[in-house]
This record gives structure tokens, C-alpha cells and sequence, in this order.
């Protein structure tokens, strides 16, 4: 049984029965094509060099695989045509079960494709890092050594998206907006559950997680309004947890940023955890300045007055820990930053949770349930934090 | 959360019923007062059907107590297809809401019953429909492949499919008493924490899961120690049949992970119960932990349901084509790496977590490494029909069908592996047409044909094939229908368990895919009239040989049905395949010279246990801790009682023997 016969043998065959097949498959792959082009196929015609390299790694992959998968479908099916049992003329040979020679070949082959794809991995995990910080804008346009990449703060609310631009102190809720090709970074985080944060058209995602600060590097290369979502489910709002991603030219850049300031309202801690409470269908908001550090009270998850920031207890646990004064800490490190303690449970909770029965109308433009069931009465944002300090600078006087 | 033990502020209801009051019944919901009614009905006829044709005793006394191991396999099958369809039930009536839901129109499901539903289809389709169909077929198969009477311990058996279905007893209650999870089918923290989902949704579902689990448990321990222990003389391991190979690898994995699962969700049980920390944003918990310990269980879990598969279509394979499976040895060794690697690859669901570039390509390369093995196998199979004679019987279309269905599926995984791609596609509906494409086109079409293989030693005729053949082509192209419409949506960026749409030219694509689920009903509807039409027509297709297929292990040396004692003689082997071998070497039957045969015996301990697991459940779930603490103690009295029981083996006298020989033997005459 020699390897090349059986080859020969197939390309033959394969020739032959693909000569017969050409009119029918013209048939099948038009309409199909058509049918693609009519619609965004945006993983795979993205607007921004991250998410480009991303797609060429895609096809590349599939290219590789397919060197394989496409010889072992059209052997599948013409072994089983022409193997069948009515068909005497073919060979039978029910004593053949093992040849050296074809299994080193059935072995070595997918391994020499996975070589091949190991290393594209290796070297494209590597270089596509979303903590490593851009190196070139689009092929062959190096990032100029005094580019300051835009830093942007997202942060995934209960079912809407919240940035922050430090640099600029605007804030803005389910729109984001960036300059073409200057490098963004992303810093990321959730309040209350996971989310992953992801503009398909910009690059790929990565995980929004509570207490938690994650880094992304992308850049926009055509200006353009682009579709950014939550692709990690997170609740009854989650759907709708959509916001627009402006690419935008320098000027209308600046006009944007000009815009959000002129039309934009202070986000205090106050508005902030107004805002964090779950809601969905947020329209846009802007923000002309936001509170000092905001950000990283989100992060350390001690936006609510009175609460102590996780940095604080890792400092004091790095310090060998507050011993038994912990327990005084204790109350200060329970976060509710869903608010449910505070009676805005999510949609759907039914009467263990609420008290009430369940809802299944979806709650209309984030309005709170309708007030008046008991059981919550420590609720409210005034128990924790009454004493009414700006979270002090705690540290147990350990 | 123990507030409820507070003496002080003594509320009777709470202490009685715990949490449960009668707003828990969903009466105002048409869906599911609709399904309530459907199921209260059928339910009625079975019951009145039952007592009708006096099969009350029978049932309890042959198939509830049966600790044969052919029977629990069956009644394994039968809660798989049962389950398959209440989560095909979930399936149509999402993508139906995907559909419809665009722009204005908010489609029939709001969030907070989508969300269950696509929990309990995850979990469902899994648990308890992927989870007993493995089982099912490793339970009736093994211990016939490898010459033995039963498994190594019966009572076990029967104890753990009762755990099993006390878990899907557990998952129906959630319909029609309260809710079930809202938290996705593996039930990620922090939104499965006491904070954010306070219900009995996520209850339902770790309960249901850890009674199960018990059973997927012990069910592992059990077909280990068969395999390992009780191979006729002559069988070494590279003269098992392939199914038990790969049943072996299964079971080994199921061991090694299921505790896994057990553990962490005994840990977010206490981060719901007690307040613990383990996996909350607050106090020092972490929800990554929960990522990592929950995949380390269910990457395995995927190699668990997927590797009978491989030992069915290699048995098929080889059996159709008339011809020895090409590469045993190199199957084997394939089988093997697979079971290892399945550990080292867990990662690989979540790249976007933000692990580092060298964690991340570690875990990518290891999942492609996977890749080589399965390739091997699939190249095995496609010699083996090399200079074969292919019967085209059902089992080997579907095995067809797998083999050109399963290599897109490996492919979209592997490419899912390269974490950069992955960041694109990662919880698109690119990921949901690829996990569907693997685990229909392979997982499920295996059980398919492992049924129509099988079915005809199981009851002594061949199942329909022209109802087969609808349920194949309807379940083949319904499938494409409905997943490549979704790997284009994922291309088009779409995530998974989004409930409603804004963007317009999505919908052609949700209704190509609803009409592809239209097909896959018409499959299943297929697949139910095919099982009607051949008991009615037994006859006609009625097996006396044993062997209708011109088998080549041991399970086609007996008859068709198998006696309880599987074989009157422990058969001796020589050679792998080794009926082919018996049969090419003029094999004779033996007529006489028949003793009595050591037999265990039925006992309802099983049955019971799993009853009061189903109580304890419940009680856990509703707080209800009263009659927590009595099931728990009554199950724990059972357990003791059932172990002063002596009275646990028989022998089934040399006469029956002798009886049941000669009435084959009377067959096979008659035959000639």
C-alpha cells in the first residue's frame, strides 16, 4: 500500500468530481456572497490597526486549518461514495489496518500545521497584548516618541458604560469618542458584576471587572461612528448596554471635547452614585468635570462615603494587617455596589429578595422600583456614611 | 442570611416554609401556566396509563429497583431524551425572541425569563441531556463489550442514576416553584453571589447540580473499576474495543473533575449561605478563582462528553465498513493524550481576563496541541473506510454526517485558541455556532448513532430507517441552518445572550436560524415517530441473530435482548474484535454443561435515597430548614439501614439457565 498510489488515485478522482460540481457550486456561492456583502461584517472589515491585526491573524489561522480541513472533507466524502456497499468495482480489503508509513504522515502533518500556528501565537499574543502599549499606529507608521496616547477610564455600570478623560476632566456616559490615530489607553473597570468592554471596529475586548483595573491599547484609523458593547452578560439590562464610538478628526475632536463641556453638568460622588444605581437605557450624558480621583475610588470600590478603598486594606494587610481591630473595618469594606441592600434590587428578584412579586415588564428608562417595601430600612445612602466624612484617611492605628 | 434562625422575631410562616409563599407560583405567567398545564396532562395520562395496565408493580420491581445494568441504561436514554426536550423547548424559544426582537419591538420574552431560559438550556442540555445519553450508552454497552454480567458494583449504579435524576427533578421544580438562575449556565460570581442574584434561581441551580453531581460521581467510579477489574480473561487492555477505551478515559476524567465542581460549588454555597467571602468583590474575595476552578472542571467536562462519541463512531466505523479499525494502537494513544491535555487548556476560556501575553500563548498552544490527536483520530476513521464496504445504515450516516460536521467545529476551536482572534470573537455568536457545532456534530450525533446501533440489542429489533433517515437529514441541515447564521453574526460582532436588537440587518440572519430550529424540531419529532413506528412494527423488523450488523465485539456474541446474565459462559478472548475473531474461527455455541450464575439483587434503596435528595434539596433552596435536617437525617438512616441489608445476591438457578439457552437455541434454528 503505497501512500502515492492512494494520492494519485484521489486527485483523480477529486478532479474529476470537481469538474462536475463547478456549475453547481457558481449556483450555491452567489447568492451567498451577496448575501454577505449586504451586511458589516465588522471583525472582519474593522477601522482600527489593533483590531486589523486581529483579523489578519483570523484569516491567516483559518488559512492554515483549512490547508487540512478541506482535503480530509473531500476524502470523507468520496470514501464514503465510493467505499459504498453497492459499488463491487471498488477495492476490498478488510485485512488493511495499519500502515507505518500513512499514520506517520496522519500524525505528522497536523503537528508540522500546529507548529506553524503555535508560533503565530506565540509571536501575535505577544505583539497583540492589551497591556502592551501601541508601537505603530497602522502598518509602517511607527507611534512618534512624543505621542501621548489619550487615556481613557471606562467604567461598566449597572447596564450603561461610563468614561472618563483625565487628561481633559470631562466625563461622559454611553459615548465615547477618540481622535483618528492617536493611541488610546484604556484603563477598565465594572462596579458591580463583570463585563467585558469591547468596540468591535477598534480592537478586541477584555474584561471590565469590579475591583479590578484593566488595560487595553488600540487606536481608531477612519473616522466613523462605531457600535461598543458589553459582550459578557451581566444582568437584566445587559442588552441594551450599547454606547457609540465616535472616530473623530483632530478638530471635530476638540469640538466634541468642547461640546461635553459646555453641555455638560458637574458629576460629583453624588451624581456618580445616583448614577451607579442600575438602570438601563441610559440616553447620553455629559459631564464637564467629575470628582477628584473618582476613578480610583470606582476601582478600590470606594465611591460611597464612609467606604474603605481595597487599596487601604492591601496596604494595611501589607503591613501585617490591623489584627483584631479588623473587625472595625469590616462593615466599612461590605460593598453594595448594586445597591440592592438599598432596596434596587435587580429586575426580576422576586419575593425572597423583594418582598414583592415578580415584575416581568422591563423597567422603563432605569426608573427605581416603586418605593414603599419594608425590610430594607438600613437602606438608604445615609446609614453607612452618615457620619458624613469624606472617606477618612482610614488605617486602623495599626 | 440566617436571620431566618432568629427566635426572637418567630415568624411561623418563615419557619415552616422557609422563603416559598404561594406568590412563588408563576400563575401569572401565561408561558409557563401554558406549559404547566401541558405537562400536568401528560403527566396524567402516564400516571392513568400506568395504573391502567397494572405496570405499577413492574416498574417498581423491574426497571425503579433494577441494579441491571442494561436497564438503568436505558432509563438513562430515556431521561436524556426526556431532557433533550424541555431544552430544545428553551432553545426554540430563544432564538424565536431573537427574531422577533428588533428595533421597537421588545419580542415575547422580557429579560428576566429570557435569562432563565438560556441558563436552563446550557444547563439542561448539558447536565441532563449530554451528561445521561453518555452515561446511558457506557452503562448498557461496557459491561456487554467486555464480557461481564454487570458493573462492578449494581447497587451503585442504580443509586447514581437516581441522584441524577433527583438533579433534573430539582431543575423542572424551578419552572413552576419560583425561578431558575438568571447566572448563565456555569454561574459566574459576582452575579451568582448572595448580592447581586438574592432569589432561588441560582439555589435551584447549585443544588441541582451537586445532587447530580453526586451520581455523575459514583456513576465514574463504578465504569472505572468495571473496566479495570472485570475484563474477560484474555482481554488486555490493547484487546479492549475502542467505546471502552474511550469510556475508560471518560470515567477517569469524570473522577478527577467532578469533584472540582463539587467543591467550588460547596464554596459558593457558603458565600450564599453563610456569608463567606470566597468568590465576592467585598472582604478579600475573588471572583477570578471562581473562573479558573469551574473551567478546570468543565474543560475536562467537554473531553467527557465528547470521547464516547469518538468510541462510538470508531465501533460503527469499523462495523459498517466491514473492516478492522484502521490504527487501533495510534486510537488509543490518541484517546489517552486527549485525557491529559484536557487538563492543561482550561485557560483558554477566558483570554480576555487579561492573564499576559506568556500565560495566555501557553494555554493557546497546549488547546491546539489537542488538536493533533483528534486529527489522528478522524484520519483513522476516514481509513478505515478505505477499501472498506460501507453499509450506509443509519449509525454510519450520522457518523458521516459527524466527521464532515465536527472538523469546521474543530477548526472554529482552534482558532477560538489563538488568544488575539479570540479577543474578537470571544462570547460572540461566533463561540455559541462553534461549542453547538462540536457538541451536535459530535457529541450528539454520536449518541444518535450510538442508539440506532445499539437499539436493536436492547430490544431485539432495528429501529425504522426510513423515520431514521428523516430525523438524520432534518438534524443535519437544520444544524447548518442554524450555526452558520450565527458564525456570520459573530463576525458581525454580536454577543451571545443578548435578548433584544437594534441593528435591523441582523434579523434576516435570526430567521434563517429560527427556520433551522424548525428543522431540528421536525428531527426530533422524526426521531420520536421512528421509535413508534418500529415497536409497532417489531415484527417486521424483529433481530433473532443478535448480531444484525455482522458486529465485531462481544455484545453481538449474545442475544438480542441480552439475558440478565448477559453471557452463560465469560467468553475468552483472544483477539481484539474479538466476536470477528470468535465468529471467523468457527465459534460453536455452547449447548450444555450450563451452572447456576451469582446475580445481585434489585433493591429500592437507590430510588429512595434519590427521593429524599430531591426533599433536601428543595428544603435547602427555600430555607426550609426543618425539613432540611429530617431528609438529611432520613438520608443518612437510609444509608445505614441499607448496609445491615445481606440479603443482596442470588443465584439464578442452572434450569432457568438452561431454559433461556434453549429458547435461543430453538431461535437460531429456526432462523436456518
Amino acid at each position: 500500500m503505497s501512500i502515492a498510489a492512494v494520492i494519485s488515485a484521489l486527485t483523480v478522482r477529486a478532479q474529476r468530481l470537481a469538474a462536475r460540481a463547478r456549475p453547481l457550486r457558481a449556483a450555491l456561492v452567489l447568492p451567498l456572497a451577496g448575501l454577505l456583502a449586504g451586511c458589516n461584517l465588522v471583525v472582519m472589515n474593522p477601522s482600527g490597526d489593533v483590531a486589523v491585526q486581529q483579523r489578519n491573524l483570523v484569516i491567516a489561522s483559518t488559512g492554515l486549518m483549512l490547508l487540512i480541513i478541506v482535503p480530509v472533507i473531500i476524502l470523507t466524502l468520496i470514501f464514503a461514495w465510493h467505499y459504498r456497499d453497492s459499488n463491487k468495482s471498488a477495492t476490498y480489503d478488510p485485512g488493511w489496518h495499519h500502515s507505518t508509513q500513512l499514520e506517520v504522515v496522519i500524525w505528522s502533518v497536523p503537528l508540522v500545521i500546529i507548529i506553524a500556528l503555535g508560533a503565530l501565537t506565540w509571536i501575535s499574543t505577544h505583539t497583540l497584548d492589551p497591556y502592551r502599549p501601541l508601537s505603530r499606529i497602522a502598518p509602517g507608521q511607527p507611534v512618534a516618541a512624543e505621542t501621548k496616547p489619550l487615556e481613557v477610564q471606562a467604567v461598566a455600570l449597572d447596564w450603561k458604560w461610563l468614561f472618563f478623560y483625565p487628561e481633559y476632566g470631562v466625563a461622559t456616559v454611553n459615548e465615547l469618542a477618540a481622535p483618528v490615530d492617536r493611541p488610546i489607553s484604556f484603563k477598565i473597570t465594572a462596579s458591580s458584576v463583570m463585563n467585558t468592554f469591547y468596540v468591535p471596529a477598534l480592537a478586541g475586548m477584555v474584561y471590565a471587572m469590579p475591583g479590578m483595573e484593566m488595560k487595553l491599547h488600540a487606536v481608531i484609523n477612519k473616522p466613523g461612528v462605531y457600535e461598543g458593547l458589553s459582550a459578557q452578560y451581566s444582568g437584566s439590562g445587559f442588552s441594551r448596554m450599547t454606547f457609540k464610538f465616535h472616530g473623530l478628526d483632530e478638530a471635530a475632536f476638540d469640538a466634541w471635547i468642547a461640546k461635553v463641556k459646555s453641555e455638560g453638568k458637574d458629576l460629583s460622588r453624588d451624581a456618580y452614585l445616583e448614577l451607579e444605581k442600575p438602570s438601563e437605557r441610559e440616553p447620553v450624558r455629559y459631564y464637564a468635570s467629575a470628582a477628584d480621583g473618582l476613578f480610583s475610588r470606582i476601582v478600590n470600590m470606594c465611591a460611597l462615603p464612609g467606604k474603605m478603598c481595597m487599596s487601604e486594606m492591601m496596604k494595611i494587610d501589607a503591613a501585617g494587617g490591623a489584627g483584631v481591630h479588623s473587625h472595625e473595618n469590616r462593615e466599612r469594606l461590605r460593598y453594595d455596589n448594586r445597591h440592592i441592600q438599598q432596596g434596587d434590587e435587580a429586575p426580576g428578584a422576586t419575593v425572597p429578595a423583594s418582598g414583592r412579586p415578580p415584575r416581568s415588564e422591563p423597567q422603563p428608562g432605569g426608573a427605581p422600583p416603586a418605593g414603599g417595601h419594608g425590610g430594607h430600612d438600613h437602606g438608604g445612602h445615609s446609614a453607612p456614611g452618615s457620619d458624613g466624612s469624606v472617606a477618612p484617611a482610614q488605617r486602623n492605628n495599626n | 442570611m440566617f436571620s431566618n434562625l432568629d427566635f426572637t422575631n418567630l415568624d411561623l410562616q418563615k419557619l415552616v416554609f422557609g422563603r416559598l409563599s404561594l406568590a412563588d407560583i408563576p400563575y401569572h405567567e401565561p408561558i409557563l401556566l401554558v406549559t404547566f398545564a401541558v405537562v400536568a396532562m401528560g403527566g396524567v395520562v402516564v400516571l392513568g396509563a400506568i395504573t391502567y395496565f397494572r405496570f405499577w408493580g413492574p416498574l417498581w420491581r423491574d426497571w425503579v429497583t433494577s441494579v441491571d445494568h442494561k436497564k438503568i441504561g436505558i432509563m438513562y436514554i430515556i431521561l436524556a431524551l426526556v431532557m433533550l426536550l424541555r431544552g430544545f423547548a428553551d432553545a426554540i424559544m430563544m432564538i424565536t425572541q431573537k427574531a422577533i426582537a428588533f428595533g421597537p419591538s421588545e419580542g415575547y420574552l422580557p429579560p428576566h425569563h429570557y435569562d432563565q431560559i438560556f441558563t436552563a438550556h446550557g444547563v439542561i442540555m448539558i447536565f441532563f441531556v449530554a451528561m445521561p445519553f453518555v452515561t446511558g450508552l457506557m452503562n448498557y454497552v461496557v459491561p456487554l463489550q467486555i464480557g461481564a454480567r454487570d458493573v462492578s458494583f449494581p447497587f451503585l449504579n442504580n443509586f447514581s442514576f437516581w441522584m441524577t435524576v433527583a438533579g433534573a427533578v430539582i431543575t423542572m421544580i424551578s419552572l413552576f416553584v419560583g425561578e431558575f438562575s438568571r447566572a448563565t449556565w456555569l454561574g459566574y460570581p459576582p452575579l451568582s453571589g448572595a448580592d447581586m442574584s438574592p432569589g432561588v434561581g441560582v439555589d435551584y441551580w447549585i443544588w441541582g447540580l451537586q445532587i447530580a453531581g453526586i451520581g455523575t460521581l459514583l456513576s465514574g467510579i463504578n465504569l472505572v473499576a468495571t473496566i479495570v477489574k472485570m475484563r474477560a480473561p484474555g482481554m488486555t487492555m490493547m484487546k479492549l474495543p475502542v467505546f471502552v477505551w474511550t469510556s475508560l478515559c471518560t470515567n477517569v476524567l469524570i473522577v478527577a473533575a467532578f469533584p472540582i465542581l463539587t467543591a467550588v460549588l460547596v464554596l459558593l454555597s457558603l458565600d450564599r449561605y453563610v456569608g463567606t467571602h470566597f468568590f465576592t468583590n467585598d472582604l478579600g474575595g475573588n471572583p477570578m478563582m471562581y473562573f479558573n476552578l469551574i473551567w478546570i472542571w468543565g474543560h475536562p467536562e467537554v473531553y467527557i462528553l465528547i470521547l464516547p462519541a469518538f468510541g462510538i463512531f470508531s465501533e460503527v466505523t469499523s462495523t459498517y465498513c466491514g473492516k478492522r479499525l484502521f490504527g487501533y494502537a495510534s486510537m488509543v494513544y490518541a484517546t489517552v493524550v486527549i485525557t491529559i491535555l484536557s487538563y492543561l487548556v482550561w485557560l483558554h476560556h477566558f483570554f480576555t481576563m487579561g492573564s499576559g501575553a506568556n500565560v495566555n500563548s501557553f494555554f493557546g498552544i497546549t488547546t491546539m496541541i489537542i488538536s493533533i490527536p483528534t486529527g489522528a483520530k478522524i484520519f483513522n476513521w476516514l481509513f478505515t473506510m478505505y477499501r472498506g464496504r460501507i453499509r450506509f445504515e443509519l449509525p454510519m450516516l450520522w457518523t458521516v454526517g459527524f466527521m464532515v460536521t465536527f472538523v469546521i467545529g474543530g477548526m472554529t476551536g482552534v482558532l477560538l485558541a489563538v488568544p488575539p482572534a479570540d479577543f474578537v470573537l470571544h462570547n460572540s455568536l461566533f463561540l455559541v455556532a462553534h461549542f453547538h457545532n462540536v457538541i451536535i456534530g459530535g457529541v450528539l450525533f454520536g449518541m444518535f448513532a450510538g442508539v440506532n446501533y445499539w437499539f436493536p440489542k436492547a430490544f431485539g429489533f432495528k429501529l425504522d430507517p426510513f423515520w431514521g433517515k428523516m430525523s438524520f437529514w432534518c438534524w443535519l441541515v437544520g444544524f447548518y441552518l442554524v450555526f452558520m447564521p450565527l458564525y456570520v453574526l459573530g463576525l458581525m460582532g454580536v454577543t451571545r445572550r443578548t435578548q433584544h436588537f437594534d441593528d435591523p440587518t441582523l434579523q434576516p440572519w435570526f430567521i434563517a436560524a429560527a427556520c433551522g430550529a424548525v428543522l431540528i424540531l421536525c428531527g426530533i419529532l422524526s426521531l420520536l415517530v421512528q421509535i413508534v413506528v418500529s415497536i409497532r412494527n417489531r415484527e417486521a423488523l424483529r433481530d433473532t441473530t443478535g448480531d444484525p450488523w455482522g458486529g465485531r465485539t462481544l455484545e453481538w456474541s449474545t442475544s438480542s435482548p441480552p439475558p440478565d446474565y448477559n453471557f452463560a459462559f465469560t467468553p475468552v478472548v483472544h483477539d481484539l474484535d474479538a466476536w470477528y475473531d470468535m465468529k471467523s474461527r468457527g465459534y460453536a455455541r455452547p449447548l450444555n454443561g450450563f451452572r447456576p450464575i451469582h446475580m445481585p439483587k434489585n433493591t429500592g434503596t437507590g430510588a429512595i435515597i434519590g427521593g429524599l435528595s430531591v426533599v433536601f434539596g428543595f428544603a435547602m433552596i427555600w430555607y426550609i430548614w426543618w425539613l432540611a435536617a429530617l431528609s438529611f437525617a432520613a438520608i443518612f438512616i437510609v444509608s445505614i439501614v441499607h448496609t445491615f441489608n445481606y440479603n443482596r445476591d442470588f443465584y439464578i438457578p442452572a434450569d432457568t439457565v438452561v431454559r433461556a439457552e434453549n429458547e435461543r437455541t430453538a431461535v437460531l434454528a429456526g432462523r436456518v
